[in-house]
C-alpha cells in the first residue's frame, strides 16, 4: 500500500500466455488468409494476422526486457488512459461519418460518387451506428467500468495483463466490423451487422471482459458491491446473452465471409428487436447509469439521493426492459399478443427510467449552485434531462396509435438521437472530463471555458437535430396518410421526400455542431495531457460514496501508473 | 428488503445469477412461443424458397444495405394497403435469412415492388436514380451491371440455408448453378427450373446484357419477384387460423 516506486512488483505471468494466444491467433489468421474463398474474408484475415503479429512482437520485447510488472498496490490505470483516447478517436470518426451520411441525404447529387459503391449510404450508415455505439460508447464503457470497479472495490484490476487484451481485442473487433461494412460484409440486421467470424472474436473478448470485471469484484476490499457495479455487471452479462443468441448463424464456408442466420422471418424479427432494443437498454442505458452513479456523486461531492430507489429501479429496469422489443414491430406480421406485451412493458418502462433520472438529479440536492460554476456537472445534468425526455418519448412512441404515424419516419431517428447525443454523449463527456485530470494527474482540465463552449455548441446541435427530425418525421407521416376529398391518396411517396429537404439540411448542421463540440473537447484533452503534472495527488483522492448513502472519505490506493 | 438485497450486494455470483434470471424471463415468454404456436405463420399457397438467381440478388440487396432505407413490411393500415398492396404476411418471409422488414422508409416500401416497373426501369434507376426520379435520395449503383455475378459456390449457399431450415431439395441444390444460369436466359429450356421452383418462376434476361450474368441481373430478378408469391385468391384473411 505504501509503495511509491512504480518499478517494483512481480513479473507478469499472463504475458507468456498472451504470447502463445497471439501466436496461435496469427497461425489461424495466416491459414485463413491463404485459403480464403472471398476477398473480404482474406482482408479480415490479414487484419487479424497483422494485429496478432504486432501483439506478439510487443509481448516478446516486453517479456525480454522484463518490463511487464504487476504491482497490486497500484491501480491499473494505463488501460483506462488508452480507453479515454480510443473513445475520443472513435467518437470523432463515428460522428464525422454521421455528418457525411446526413449530407448524402441532404444533397444526394453532391455526396455520392458514382462507381464508388463503398461510400454509399447503405454501406457507411452501419459504420456510423457501430462507430458511435460500439466504438465510442464501448470504449467509454471499458474505460469507466475499469476505473469505477477498481476505485469502488479498492483493488487492482484482476487478470494481470488481461485488461489490455480486452482493450486491444475490442479495437480489433471494431476494425474488423468497419472494414467489413465498407466491403459489403454484413448480416443485414441493424446493430448486429458484423459477420460470424467478427461475432466470434467479440465473444472471446467479451468473456475476457467478464472475467476481468468479476475477478476484480472478487478481490474487493469493500464488503458491499457498489451500485454502479451492479449496472456494469448487468450490462456485461446481458449483452453476452443478446449477442450470442441473435448472432447464431451457419457460415456458407468456414473460409468465407457469408453466413445465414439460424432464425428466419417472424421469429427472427422478434429475436432481432429483442436484441436491438436491449442494445439500447443494456448497452446505451444500464452501463451509462453506472457512470451516473459514480461520477455525479463524485463530481458534486454529494451522496446518492436514495439507496432504496437505486435498488428498485435497478431491478425494475433489468426485468422490464427485456420485454420491450416488440414495440419495433407494431402492425407488422408479428402476432398480436406479442405486440401487446411489448407495448405494455414499454409503457411500464417509463417508471424505472425516471427512477434513475430522479436518483441522479436529486443527488445534486444542496449542490445545485454547481450548475452555474461547473460546466461538467451541467453536462451530466443535461444528460439526465435528455434521458428523462427520451425515456418519456419512448413509451409514447410505443403506443399503437402514435406508432402508426411515427413508425418508418424520421421521428424515430430524432428519438434515437435525443437519447444518443443528449444522454449517452453528454454523460460520457462528463465522465471523460472528470477522468482526464485524475488519470493524468493534473489539477484540472486545461480550459474550463472550452468546456463551456463544448456544452453550448453541442446543446444547440442536439436541439437542431431533434427538432428538425420531429418536423420532418411528422410531416412525412401525415403526408403518407393524407387523402383528398375524393378519397384518393393525396401525395406520392416522393413528394414526402422532397418536402423534407430543409429539415435534412438543418439536421446535418446540428450534427456538424455536435461534432465541432467534440473536436473542441479533443483539443482540450490534448492540452490537459500536455500540461505539467501535479506533484502531489491529494486533489485527486477519490471520495467513495458508500451504498448506505453516506459520503465517506476512504483511504485509497495511490492513483499511479503501473 | 435490504436484508435480502444485502446478500446480493455481498456476493457477486448471487448478483450475477439474479441478474441473469431477471433478464431472461421476458425474452423467454415472448420469443419461445413463436416457435410452437401453430398460427404464428399463416397457411398460404405459393410461398417457396428463393431460386438461386433470386437468392444471389437478395444477397446483393443485403450487402448494399438496402434495408436501411426500404422496408419490406406493409402494415394493415388503409393508406399503406392502397399505396403498396395487400398487407404483408408472416408467411411471406418464412424463408428469409435474414428478414428484411426494415425500420425506416427513406425510400418507399418494397414488399410488393415486383412487377410494378419494367426491368429496364430498374436497371436505369439503379444506375442513376435521379435520371428517373429527380427528387430521389438514393445512391447510384453503377457498377452492378459491370460486375460479373459470383455464383460458383451458389450450391453451398442453398446447402447452408437447408441447414437452418429452408426446405431446399437435394435436386435443387445439385442443379443450383444450372438453374441460376437458366433463369437469366429466356432462350434456355424452362423445364428443369419450373419443375424445381414452380410454373410462376419468371425466366428472362433481367439486366439487359444477354452475354453474361451480372450482379444487376440477380438484383433485378430479386426485386421483380418481391411480393408476388402468395396466391391471394385462395387466402382467407378472416379464417380463424389466419387471425392472430
Amino acid at each position: 500500500m505504501t509503495a511509491i516506486d512504480s518499478r517494483t512488483g512481480e513479473t507478469s505471468g499472463a504475458a507468456k500466455w498472451l504470447l502463445i494466444f497471439a501466436g496461435v491467433g496469427a497461425l489461424v489468421a495466416l491459414l485463413g488468409a491463404a485459403f480464403a474463398h472471398d476477398t473480404p474474408f482474406q482482408t479480415a484475415c490479414f487484419i487479424g494476422l497483422s494485429a496478432f503479429i504486432l501483439g506478439a512482437a510487443i509481448l516478446t520485447i516486453g517479456i525480454a526486457n522484463n518490463s511487464f510488472r504487476i504491482d497490486q498496490t497500484y491501480y491499473q490505470d494505463g488501460v483506462i488512459r488508452a480507453g479515454v483516447i480510443a473513445s475520443l478517436f472513435w467518437g470523432v470518426v463515428g460522428m464525422l461519418v454521421g455528418v457525411v451520411i446526413a449530407s448524402q441525404l441532404a444533397w444526394p447529387s453532391l455526396f455520392y460518387i458514382p462507381g464508388q459503391e463503398w461510400l454509399n449510404f447503405g454501406r457507411i450508415r452501419p459504420v456510423h451506428t457501430s462507430a458511435v455505439i460500439f466504438a465510442f460508447g464501448g470504449n467509454v464503457l471499458l474505460a469507466t467500468s475499469f476505473y469505477v470497479v477498481q476505485r469502488t472495490c479498492k483493488a487492482r484490476l484482476f487478470g494481470d495483463m488481461l485488461p489490455w487484451f480486452v482493450f486491444w481485442g475490442y479495437q480489433l473487433f471494431i476494425v474488423l466490423a468497419a472494414t467489413g461494412y465498407v466491403t459489403g460484409v454484413t448480416q443485414g440486421k441493424e446493430y448486429a451487422e458484423p459477420e460470424w467470424y467478427t461475432d466470434l472474436w467479440l465473444t472471446i473478448v467479451w468473456v475476457a471482459y467478464l472475467i476481468v470485471f468479476l475477478g476484480t469484484l472478487w478481490k474487493r476490499k469493500e464488503p458491499h458491491i457498489y451500485v454502479a457495479n451492479w449496472f456494469f455487471l448487468a450490462f456485461i452479462v446481458t449483452i453476452a446473452v443478446l449477442h450470442i443468441t441473435n448472432n447464431l448463424a451457419m457460415p456458407v464456408s468456414l473460409l468465407g465471409s457469408k453466413s445465414y442466420g439460424a432464425f428466419a422471418g417472424v421469429q427472427e424479427s422478434l429475436i432481432q428487436w429483442w436484441y436491438g432494443h436491449n442494445a439500447v437498454g443494456f448497452f446505451l442505458t444500464v452501463p451509462f447509469l453506472a457512470i451516473m452513479y459514480y461520477f455525479i456523486p463524485k463530481r458534486a461531492e454529494r451522496p446518492i439521493y436514495s439507496y432504496q430507489l437505486s435498488i428498485i429501479h435497478f431491478w425494475a429496469l433489468s426485468f422490464i426492459y427485456i420485454w420491450a422489443g416488440p414495440h419495433h414491430l407494431l402492425y407488422t406480421a408479428l402476432p398480436q399478443w406479442a405486440q401487446t406485451l411489448g407495448v405494455t412493458f414499454s409503457i411500464m418502462l417509463w417508471m424505472p427510467s425516471w427512477g434513475g433520472m430522479i436518483n441522479g438529479l436529486m443527488t445534486l440536492s444542496g449542490a445545485w449552485d454547481k450548475l452555474r460554476t461547473d460546466p461538467v456537472i451541467r453536462m451530466m445534468v443535461m444528460a439526465l434531462a435528455f434521458y428523462g425526455m427520451s425515456t418519456f418519448e419512448g413509451p409514447v412512441l410505443a403506443i399503437r396509435e402514435v406508432n402508426a404515424l411515427s413508425h418508418y419516419t424520421d421521428w424515430t431517428i430524432g428519438h434515437v438521437h435525443s437519447g444518443a447525443l443528449g444522454w449517452v454523449g453528454f454523460i460520457s463527456f462528463g465522465a471523460l472530463y472528470c477522468m482526464v485530470p485524475w488519470l493524468w494527474k493534473k489539477k484540472a482540465m486545461y480550459s474550463n471555458a472550452l468546456i463551456e463552449w463544448h456544452f453550448w455548441i453541442a446543446t444547440i446541435g442536439i436541439l437542431l437535430y431533434i427538432v428538425s427530425m420531429w418536423v420532418s418525421g411528422i410531416t412525412e407521416g401525415l403526408m403518407w396518410r393524407e387523402y383528398t376529398r375524393q378519397g384518393f391518396l393525396a401525395h406520392t411517396f416522393v413528394e414526402s421526400v422532397s418536402a423534407k429537404h430543409i429539415e435534412y439540411v438543418v439536421r446535418m448542421f446540428g450534427g456538424l455542431l455536435y461534432l465541432s463540440g467534440v473536436l473542441i473537447m479533443v483539443f482540450n484533452v490534448w492540452k490537459t495531457i500536455r500540461s505539467p503534472q501535479l506533484s502531489i495527488t491529494t486533489s485527486t483522492t477519490p471520495t467513495i460514496i458508500s451504498p448506505t448513502g453516506n459520503a465517506a472519505t476512504a483511504t485509497v490506493l495511490p492513483a499511479a501508473t503501473a | 428488503m435490504s436484508g435480502f438485497h444485502g446478500r446480493l450486494e455481498r456476493h457477486s455470483m448471487l448478483l450475477l445469477i439474479a441478474i441473469a434470471v431477471a433478464v431472461s424471463i421476458g425474452g423467454l415468454i415472448e420469443i419461445a412461443p413463436l416457435f410452437f404456436i401453430e398460427n404464428t405463420i399463416e397457411k398460404v399457397h405459393g410461398v417457396r424458397p428463393y431460386t438461386p438467381l433470386e437468392l444471389a440478388g437478395r444477397n446483393i440487396y443485403v450487402r448494399e444495405g438496402c434495408y436501411l432505407c426500404h422496408s419490406q413490411m406493409i402494415r394493415p393500415l388503409r393508406d399503406e394497403v392502397e399505396r403498396y398492396g395487400h398487407y404483408s404476411l408472416a408467411a411471406e418471409s418464412m424463408y428469409d435469412h435474414p428478414f428484411q422488414w426494415g425500420s425506416k422508409r427513406i425510400g418507399p416500401d418494397l414488399a410488393r415492388v415486383g412487377g410494378k416497373y419494367s426491368d429496364a426501369w430498374h436497371v436505369q434507376h439503379l444506375k442513376d436514380p435521379r435520371s428517373l426520379v429527380p427528387e430521389s435520395l438514393m445512391p447510384p449503383y453503377r457498377s452492378l451491371s459491370e460486375t460479373a455475378l459470383s455464383y460458383d459456390d451458389i450450391a453451398d449457399h442453398l446447402a447452408a440455408l437447408k441447414k437452418v431450415g429452408v426446405p431446399y431439395t437435394a435436386d435443387q441444390i445439385a442443379n443450383a448453378k444450372a438453374d441460376l444460369q437458366a433463369q437469366d436466359d429466356q432462350t434456355a429450356s424452362p423445364t428443369g427450373l419450373r419443375k424445381r421452383y414452380g410454373d410462376k418462376v419468371i425466366q428472362r434476361n433481367y439486366g439487359g446484357d444477354p452475354d453474361r450474368i451480372t450482379e444487376m441481373d440477380a438484383l433485378v430478378a430479386y426485386l421483380q419477384m418481391l411480393g408476388g408469391l402468395v396466391d391471394f385468391n385462395t387466402y382467407k384473411a378472416d379464417a380463424p387460423a389466419n387471425r392472430r
